[in-house]
């Protein structure tokens, strides 16, 4: 395996929690800035928006898709009163990639408070995206007061449990999984037994070769437990994928862009198209974050992700709605 | 003059009848149930812990952005999920130590000493 060694990027791990100082700055500028984000096995490159390296090299087996997040339709407080104005930009950021992405991965909180009309907003927004299909997982504010049975009616009727799915793409393997729900008091996100028992199953019959692509709205990584930013039995799960060459966890929930590479595996949340949270620790609490209107589409935003074939290496692109 | 005089009268009476109705009106807030109030703020409960006898009737108000409830770990309560500034009262009866927590974001804990 020539590309385990490339993939070591940490070069001062201080904190032996797979972070180093340089990277972890690198990864909070994307928030704000919007870089071109490009992992190469493991390794990881930024470029400036205006050079969109993947884009132009991209290639006709090249898969390319679009991962938004956290819109929380029908949020109307003072930290975005429309909601629905920056979901149309980041809509427009989509249709104006150089070519329509394969498809939408939304990863939850889809809407503020699970309201039916919320859910038709947002569907109907998502009319206007150039990508052909959106694939949803939930976060917790779609499955407020039912678990999850209306964000099931509507987005999961061919999903297994209480939501979960996988699907190939180009020779991708994505998988969709559920930690929002059966959450226990004091702890954090939660897959739960009987969904790691068919993660398991899932991927038995890959070969290990098989880029892999998980989507889930709670981080899969613990990011700061005293916010609950984590996910209790996360490494059950990726103790099934270790065995992979390349698997890319893709989040929401923070509202947030971060990322860490652990071993084979590279993880990323993406930012809300809703509202920004602070960084942890930074406040009292992960609530909405107001920022003065002339900034708050610096902290919103989409990731572009670019799956090179022949690189065998998915490339992440954050764009701001500015 | 016969009809001026009934006017007085429904007059009277009808000022006596008010007058009557003030302490009427007042007198359940006086000797109501006792009361006790538990702001969500900070996705925490505040205080986090409330020790109530039994009896009283406790308000749980989510002062935050982001919507929040209160469920009890025994499942003895639970509320509808309560958006900004929305309320949740219930009146707690039986003695008892219940510890609860937010299902939405399960982080956050208070306990409540039911006396």
């Amino acid at each position: 395996m020539p590309e385990q060694n490339d993939r070591n990027i940490i070069l001062h791990d201080h904190n032996h929690d797979g972070v180093d100082r340089r990277g972890f700055l690198k990864c909070m500028a994307w928030a704000g800035a919007g870089a071109l984000c490009v992992v190469q096995g493991g390794v990881l490159k930024s470029y400036a928006l205006d050079d969109p390296f993947m884009m132009h090299k991209a290639e006709k087996n090249d898969l390319c898709f679009v991962q938004i997040s956290d819109s929380h339709m029908g949020f109307n407080k003072a930290a975005n009163p429309d909601v629905v104005a920056t979901m149309k930009i980041a809509i427009g950021k989509i249709n104006a990639m150089p070519a329509a992405p394969e498809f939408i991965l939304h990863t939850g909180d889809i809407t503020h408070l699970s309201k039916p009309s919320e859910f038709d907003t947002v569907d109907q927004l998502l009319k206007s995206a150039r990508a052909k299909d959106v694939f949803f997982v939930p976060g917790e504010h779609d499955v407020l007061e039912d678990n999850g049975q209306q964000y099931r009616e509507r987005y999961g009727k061919s999903a297994k449990g209480e939501g979960w799915y996988s699907f190939d793409k180009k020779g991708i393997h994505f998988i969709g999984l559920v930690n929002v729900l059966n959450l226990k008091a004091g702890g954090m996100g939660s897959l739960g037994p009987e969904q790691l028992e068919w993660l398991e199953d899932d991927v038995r019959h890959l070969s290990k070769s098989t880029p892999i692509v998980v989507f889930a709205h709670i981080p899969l990584w613990t990011i700061y437990p005293d916010w609950g930013w984590g996910t209790e039995d996360s490494a059950q799960a990726l103790s099934y994928l270790k065995h992979f060459g390349s698997v890319t966890v893709l989040n929401g929930h923070i509202h947030q862009t971060m990322q860490k590479v652990e071993g084979n595996i590279t993880f990323h949340t993406a930012t809300s198209t809703a509202f920004p949270q602070p960084h942890p620790g930074a406040a009292p609490s992960p609530g909405p974050m107001k920022v003065p209107a002339d900034q708050l589409r610096s902290l919103l935003g989409v990731t572009d992700v670019n799956y090179v074939r022949k690189r065998h290496a998915l490339a992440l692109i954050d764009s701001t709605l500015e | 003059m016969k009809r001026m005089h009934g006017i007085a009268s429904f007059a009277v009476l009808a000022m006596a009848l008010l007058l009557a109705a003030i302490p009427l009106l007042e007198t359940p807030a006086l000797a109501g149930p006792p009361t006790a109030a538990i702001n969500i703020d900070n996705f925490s409960f505040t205080p986090p812990t409330i020790t109530v006898k039994a009896g009283t009737q406790i308000t749980w108000t989510n002062k935050d952005d982001i919507p929040h409830n209160v469920v009890a770990e025994d499942n003895s309560f639970k509320s509808k999920v309560l958006d900004t500034d929305e309320q949740f009262t219930m009146t707690a009866s039986k003695p008892g130590i219940y510890m609860y927590y937010c299902s939405i974001h399960p982080k956050m804990t208070g306990k409540l000493v039911v006396e």
